[in-house]
């Protein structure tokens, strides 16, 4: 299977920086036609679509939007706001996107907006993502004296503007309710959930909260129809999908692909693995992801898929690990990737991702045990994920647990 | 730029207190935020000091302690891992004389460690300031290094 580029059709192909490029390849036209459409209409086209949240809990867009359109009707003001807080390890799609197509994914923030009659909203960009940021600027700057931002957009009526909110290195924020936190000026504690953002979001008032790769298939949708976009994918996981596949392969990279692509055609189109080397595992989905062996090659990487056999898309980061690697030390890597995240809120989460560090040291010492510890560990983790308020605190046992249901590293 | 000059170029709101953070932060020649900056804007925004200070306090990217006028952010990720970061580190550390966390004592470099700064193809991977090194190897580190000793002398 070959890369299918409806997102990144642009990269490399024009100016990041220059609107004009941007408006040459299609840029904007998404946006006028649904300007053009009701609110309604376009909700309705993109839950047709079968869209799906890429930032990886997979939630329909659609649905998405029109629980937040009809939330709250007296409340004065509705947002968006864009997660661009890209920080699950591996990942690195939206940098991709903010970094060659920027007009794309605001051009989807606008369309997102019009369809929830939202006129403000903030892109929340993580602090180390400098490039993505400067992009961005520029961006809006630039759309606004095109008319696309700011008053009465392309003589529609429709006003709606954006501003951009820095993180500063907290991972956490990247889970929605938490970024909502920080984008108002506080630390990035979890919120008590529900409500969803749909219903009181930033402010208090309904939010909608959209990942820059979900956003960025919006133009497109509206643009070519909901029947063009179920073209593409699996029936229940229609579009693309772009995955960073990164570690023991030849050409690591982004490849954007339709969804239901199997890992090994994955890893074939990153060049197959490292020096020839054989596979070993992969870790799908990042930190809070799930480890596969090779039993899993050929299994169609699906939201619903992967969740069936215990494994997740998650945001479509894939590391892979070669024979002579140590998935031991990932799994730890992972681990204290969490103890140095948690934000200390819930007890479970911080005394138990301290814990979960110190146990795994003792696996790597090899001290006797080591199975019985591992089955331990597990169980920790089951406890953690039921008592934490936020993804942080659910997510240790997804590695920990994939680990030791494919993997005897430790028996 | 005073503090004040760069305070005030923000609306004082305060879902505007972490961008003003890294106004001042970056404009301050030893990369951090002094108590004198934080009353200020805690005064601008109308907050209590001990909330800002806890959001300051709060964020990896920010810092009370000066530090040098180059932060080196070595990615730690497991991509990074799995290529190699720890041979990186230890360039790092015998070139500089110094470990993760601190800074050398010509006020040049600070080194820190940093969670997947998302240039995995490339792996491994540091941040200088805003500027990204990726595929490192050790002769690499070292140019990077004199290149910035170097500017330092300009």
């Amino acid at each position: 299977m070959g890369e299918k580029r409806i997102l990144l059709k642009n990269v490399g192909v024009i100016d990041p920086g220059c609107i004009d490029d941007a408006i040459r390849a299609g840029g904007y036209e998404g946006l006028k036609k649904a300007l053009k459409m009701e609110p309604a209409m376009v909700i309705g086209e993109l839950t047709e679509a079968g869209l799906r949240g890429r930032g990886g809990a997979g939630f329909s867009t659609g649905m998405k939007q029109k629980f937040t359109s009809e939330s709250c009707l007296k409340c004065p003001q509705r947002y968006v706001v864009v997660n661009a807080d890209e920080g699950e390890p591996g990942t690195f799609k939206d940098r991709v996107i903010m970094e060659q197509d920027p007009h794309l994914y605001l051009e989807g923030t606008i369309i997102a907006a019009y369809a929830i009659q939202a006129t403000k909203g903030f892109i929340y960009i993580r602090g180390e993502y400098h490039e993505s940021i400067r992009k961005t600027e520029k961006a809006i700057k630039d759309a606004r004296k095109k008319g696309f931002l700011g008053k009465n957009i392309m003589g529609s009526g429709f006003d709606f503007d954006v501003g951009i909110k820095l993180g500063a290195g907290s991972y956490l924020c990247g889970e929605e309710l938490t970024m909502l936190e920080s984008l108002e000026g506080k630390r990035g504690h979890p919120r008590i959930k529900p409500p969803f953002p749909a219903e009181k979001g930033v402010f208090g008032m309904p939010t909608l909260v959209n990942n820059v790769e979900t956003l960025a298939n919006l133009p497109r949708i509206i643009a070519h129809g909901k029947d063009w976009y179920r073209k593409l994918g699996t029936e229940r996981s229609p579009g693309t999908k772009i995955f960073t596949i990164s570690g023991q392969v030849a050409k690591p990279g982004y490849y954007e692909l339709p969804m239901g692509v199997t890992l090994q055609e994955l890893i074939d189109l990153a060049g197959g693995m490292r020096d020839g080397k054989a596979f070993k595992a992969a870790l799908l989905g990042g930190a809070a992801g799930t480890f596969v062996d090779a039993t899993m090659l050929s299994e169609r990487m699906t939201y619903d898929n992967l969740r069936e056999k215990g494994a997740t898309l998650g945001s479509g980061a894939v590391i892979v690990m070669a024979e002579g690697d140590a998935v031991l030390d990932i799994l730890h890597n992972c681990l204290r990737f969490f103890k140095h995240e948690s934000c200390g809120k819930c007890v479970p989460c911080r005394v138990g991702t301290t814990q979960l560090v110190k146990k795994a040291d003792q696996l790597r010492n090899g001290q006797p045990g080591k199975a019985a510890l591992l089955k331990q560990m597990v169980r920790e983790a089951e406890i953690m994920a039921s008592t934490s308020l936020c993804p942080l605190g659910q997510s240790p046992v997804l590695p920990l647990e994939s680990f030791a249901r494919y993997f005897k590293e430790v028996k | 730029m005073s503090i004040e000059e760069i305070i005030k170029q923000f609306e004082p709101v305060q879902h505007n207190l972490l961008n003003i953070l890294h106004a001042l932060q970056d404009r301050h020649p030893q990369n951090c935020l002094t108590e004198q900056a934080l009353d200020e804007t805690a005064r601008y925004l109308k907050l209590t000091k001990s909330s800002v200070y806890g959001v300051a306090k709060y964020y990896t990217m920010f810092s009370l302690e000066p530090r040098g006028r180059y932060i080196i952010r070595l990615c730690v990720s497991p991509v990074c891992e799995l290529l190699k970061a720890n041979q990186i580190m230890a360039v790092l550390e015998k070139n500089l004389g110094i470990r993760a966390g601190e800074t050398t004592s010509d006020g040049l470099f600070t080194l820190e460690l940093s969670e997947c700064l998302g240039q995995c193809q490339e792996a491994p991977s540091m941040m200088v300031n805003n500027e990204v090194y990726n595929g490192l190897g050790e002769e690499e580190v070292q140019r990077v290094l004199v290149r910035m000793r170097r500017r330092k002398k300009k």
